[in-house]
């Protein structure tokens, strides 16, 4: 009985959280344009969605703006990790609180006081403006994910590898970089995630010309959603779907091997 | 090594993507949301082959700051009579070089030279209109010939005001007898309180700018403030709307076209203004927007449809009674402060 | 703010480029001399983050401080306080018969005021219902763990504003609900265009980031220490209360954290949901900065955001000093 009683209130959890997801779902096969009314099943908004310009541009500008980012946060990040890790305790702490400070600062004073400096310099605001500020506030993530890792990783490792003979470069690459390896996969995740769905810092850092997804939907979202929206929705839903199957997959099969 | 090598390359690609899109002949242009045609959007690149990269902007005040901020971003912009005021004002415009634009001989005299632009040389008008109340003949039985009654209380929930704060305290200084451009601050302040007991009251449902016409034509409100041309776009699909200029006057405004004075693509605007300017062109315009011609071309294309709409062919009397814009410059001030009391009332 | 000349964009392509390079070359140059020291990795980071943090606080310190001309003034932070210090004082100067209007104003107040006590709400809701939920979610009973963690993630990987703006088809007048409740005979709600939407629409977005952290830490704690408190004779509620609870308070403030800041700083969700209706913080910011104009001001307001929400995350601090809550990683 406690265990039903459990199970629904967590049902009743996910229903709340997956309605609207559900809906947008549904409403993408609607015929008709009309959002209470169902005019027929039809694949018309997929169509019209591929033919969407200002939807495909927006896709594209989203998803290299989140890899670029992702990778650049990721190199910086990692390099700075090594550093700070190898640092003492004063300029250590230091650098945790700069690294600290953009996470606990709201994002719409990240964007607005990047759109600060970008106008400040005379910076022109496009894609170049919000892959800087994506880069930005990616990293401090990526050092926090990195950080951990090293700590555990046996100090005296890569002492032991120079003692061995080995250059200090080879030591980063072969030692320390396979064994944080973990903690760097899952920084890049991370600001891949965080970038893919940004919106407020993006929305302050970027021209009216150059719209990632979040800003382009927010610029549609008050005349309400557009059909082509929930077709691409469907789809977002889908491919998140799909990735975690495999990805599920694979760890049961490393978990079996 | 060859891995590292092949990762950079690829970085390289993803970088190089965007831009390659330089290379074509573009012209970016700012407009407000559901102003034109893509239809005419699509002839004119058919024509010229320059791509349109079209933004939208809801109000003159969120325009006015991003042209400010990003001067380069925009070859076309369309601003309202007063925003290109102060625009020319700011020294933000590009003089047109009208060899360029042979079309602009259709516009009608009595748009050339305005009060707004007067050397004429920084603006095209594109589309005017009026301002004035849609309501549902159904949910309103009495005859609305008054701004009073958007402030109603009868109306309770029922009303959308257009989230604009010249629009809104425009109206409704009219509405006291006051003009729309007045640096009064006992009349401001009085237009003030009125707009806050509205709020109060709880006769605004909501105040949006182009979410109205289409929650107007689904019925969730009795009655809303428009522009003419969204009144039009709305009767046109739901017959129990109609569209009036109250008795007390109201605004009424040309929206232009300007080019900025750091447009990249100059001459690719001049050839947009030029095209919208075609007779034809710009009645395929006018019949998707709604919104009132000042081109003479394509009012004789429309006939007798143009001629006999009031919405969109006021009479002379209702023209006699609207006011125009202006710009008030620095007391816009005490128009955001007032703005801000009346939102968070 | 004249803007005459305007870095080109293919400068900064430069400029990164150079970046990029410099880190390369920092790496390789590590072959030839013996030991960079490593601290010394840290530098490309360092600088960035005096570019593009450091120095954009500092800007935003500057113009808080200052008028349009770059003068030095409190007037910013006047305005905070009486929104219509501005404004009161141009009626001064325009001529005594206005002196009536001179009245202080508490515009900014009210929103901030109103956007604390929406995020105290919010975060409260999001406890409420998100305690129990971490609660089953960590139970042993309930065997599907890691499933339900995998399905509360996939929601949040799709964009949140797709999300908050599907909640317009469910809750608009002529929406599904309001249909719904039409086809049973009752009247149709107003659902929209108030703070309950806003209400919902917060709580929506910001549970999942309550019910992690309080998951990460029940799941951490000891399932022993239970056995063991079971064993010593205590009940169902008493070892909750004096084992359980007590531990997962590292989570509980990780969660409080997460949702309280992002919510007293929102600012589309009052804008879609709440139809122009509601004015929070976020929206006066922005409204300040991209409706107005008004840099000094917008900068002024954000640094007392900036101060309140230090204040807020050191008291939050102090009840977890150990940094153990669940947190994003």
């Amino acid at each position: 009985m406690r265990k039903m009683a459990k199970r629904s209130y967590l049902a009743l959890i996910l229903l709340f959280l997956y309605t609207p997801i559900v809906v947008l779902i549904v409403q993408s096969f609607n015929a008709g344009k009309s959002r209470a009314k169902w005019e027929g099943f039809s694949f018309r908004w997929y169509a019209e969605l591929l033919k969407d310009q200002a939807i495909m541009k927006a896709l594209y500008v989203t998803l290299s703006i989140a890899v670029i980012a992702a990778i650049a946060a990721t190199i910086l990040g990692t390099l700075a990790a090594i550093g700070i890790h190898a640092m003492r305790k004063r300029p250590q702490s230091i650098m945790m609180t700069m690294t600290n400070l953009p996470m606990t600062m709201p994002d719409i004073v990240t964007g607005i006081s990047l759109m600060i400096l970008f106008t400040f310099s005379k910076i022109e605001r496009g894609y170049m403006t919000m892959l800087l500020a994506h880069i930005t506030f990616n990293t401090p993530y990526v050092i926090l994910s990195v950080l951990p890792k090293l700590k555990q990783m046996n100090k005296h490792t890569y002492e032991a590898a120079l003692d061995l003979g080995a250059s200090p470069s080879y030591a980063l690459l072969h030692v320390i970089l396979p064994e944080i390896s973990a903690g760097v996969i899952t920084g890049f995740l991370l600001a891949f995630t965080l970038s893919l769905d940004d919106f407020v810092i993006s929305y302050f850092t970027t021209s009216p010309m150059v719209q990632n997804l979040s800003t382009l939907i927010y610029s549609k979202a008050r005349i309400g959603i557009e059909p082509t929206l929930n077709a691409l929705s469907a789809l977002m839903f889908l491919a998140l779907l799909v990735l975690l199957l495999i990805v599920n997959r694979r760890a049961s099969n490393t978990a079996k091997a | 090594m060859r891995k590292s090598l092949t990762c950079i390359l690829l970085l390289l690609l993803v970088i190089c993507l965007p831009l390659a899109s330089l290379a074509e002949e573009v012209v970016n242009v700012y407009n407000w949301e559901d102003y034109i045609s893509q239809d005419a959007l699509d002839k004119f690149t058919q024509e010229t082959g320059i791509t349109v990269n079209m933004m939208n902007f809801t109000t003159n005040e969120d325009m006015l700051v991003k042209v400010r901020n990003s001067p380069s971003s925009f070859d076309v912009v369309f601003p309202s009579d007063y925003c290109i005021e102060r625009m020319v004002s700011e020294n933000l415009l590009a003089p047109i070089d009208f060899n360029n634009v042979p079309n602009f001989q259709y516009i009608d005299k009595n748009f050339v030279k305005p009060t707004y632009d007067p050397t004429g040389e920084y603006s095209v008008p594109y589309m005017w209109g009026t301002v004035g109340i849609l309501y549902n003949k159904t949910m309103v039985t009495e005859p609305v010939d008054s701004w009073g009654i958007l402030f109603d209380t009868k109306y309770r929930n029922n009303v959308f005001m257009i989230d604009s704060i010249r629009d809104c305290l425009g109206v409704t200084l009219k509405y006291l007898g006051y003009s729309m451009n007045t640096r009064d601050p006992l009349q401001l302040n009085a237009a003030k309180q009125l707009l806050i007991k509205q709020k109060k009251d709880g006769i605004v449902k909501a105040y949006q700018v182009d979410e109205t016409k289409d929650k107007m034509v689904s019925g969730e409100a009795a009655l809303a403030l428009v522009w003419s041309g969204d009144a039009q776009y709305a009767i046109d699909l739901n017959p129990d709307l109609a569209y009036v200029v109250p008795k007390e006057g109201s605004n009424i405004w040309v929206d232009g076209m300007v080019i900025p004075k750091e447009a990249k693509n100059k001459a690719n605007a001049e050839k947009f203004i030029d095209f919208m300017s075609r007779p034809d062109i710009a009645k395929i315009n006018c019949e998707e927007i709604w919104y009132s011609s000042p081109n003479t071309g394509a009012i004789d294309l429309m006939g007798d449809t143009y001629k006999n709409n009031l919405t969109m062919n006021p009479t002379q009397d209702i023209i006699d009674r609207c006011e125009f814009f202006n710009d008030i410059q620095d007391f816009i001030q005490i128009y955001n402060a007032m703005w801000l009391e009346i939102k968070s009332a | 703010m004249s803007q005459n000349l305007s870095i080109p964009s293919w400068l900064v392509w430069v400029f990164v480029g150079g970046l990029v390079g410099f880190i390369v070359l920092g790496i390789l140059s590590v072959k030839r001399s013996n030991g960079i020291k490593r601290s010394f990795f840290a530098s490309p980071y360092t600088l960035w983050m005096v570019l593009f943090t450091v120095v954009p606080v500092l800007l935003i310190a500057y113009y808080s401080f200052t008028d349009t001309t770059g003068a030095f003034t409190l007037d910013n932070f006047k305005n905070f306080w009486d929104s219509n210090y501005s404004v009161n004082q141009i009626y001064a100067q325009m001529g005594p018969q206005y002196s009536v209007l001179i009245q202080p104003g508490t515009v900014n107040i009210d929103i901030l005021v109103y956007s604390l006590w929406m995020a105290l709400l919010c975060t409260a809701i999001c406890l409420a219902l998100g305690y129990p939920a971490a609660y089953f979610m960590a139970d042993r009973e309930i065997k599907l763990g890691s499933t339900l963690v995998v399905l509360f993630i996939i929601p949040m990987w799709m964009n949140f504003l797709l999300r908050t703006v599907a909640w317009m088809t469910l809750l608009e007048d002529q929406g599904l609900i309001n249909t719904l409740l039409k086809t049973l005979g009752f009247h149709s709600a107003q659902l929209m265009y108030n703070d309950g939407a806003v209400l919902l629409g917060m709580v929506y977005n910001f549970l999942p980031f309550m019910v992690f952290p309080i998951y990460t830490s029940l799941t951490k704690m000891d399932g022993k220490l239970l056995e063991a408190a079971q064993d010593l004779g205590a009940n169902r509620l008493h070892t909750f209360w004096r084992v359980t609870a007590p531990l997962s308070i590292p989570g509980v403030i990780s969660g409080i954290t997460m949702v309280f800041m992002p919510s007293v700083t929102t600012f589309f969700i009052p804008r879609i949901l709440g139809g122009g209706n509601t004015m929070m913080f976020g929206d006066l910011i922005e409204n300040r900065f991209l409706t107005e104009g008004n840099w000094n001001v917008g900068s002024a307001l954000s640094l007392i955001m900036m101060v309140l929400i230090l204040i807020s995350l050191s008291i939050l601090r102090k009840a977890d000093p150990e940094g153990e809550g669940g947190g994003i990683v």
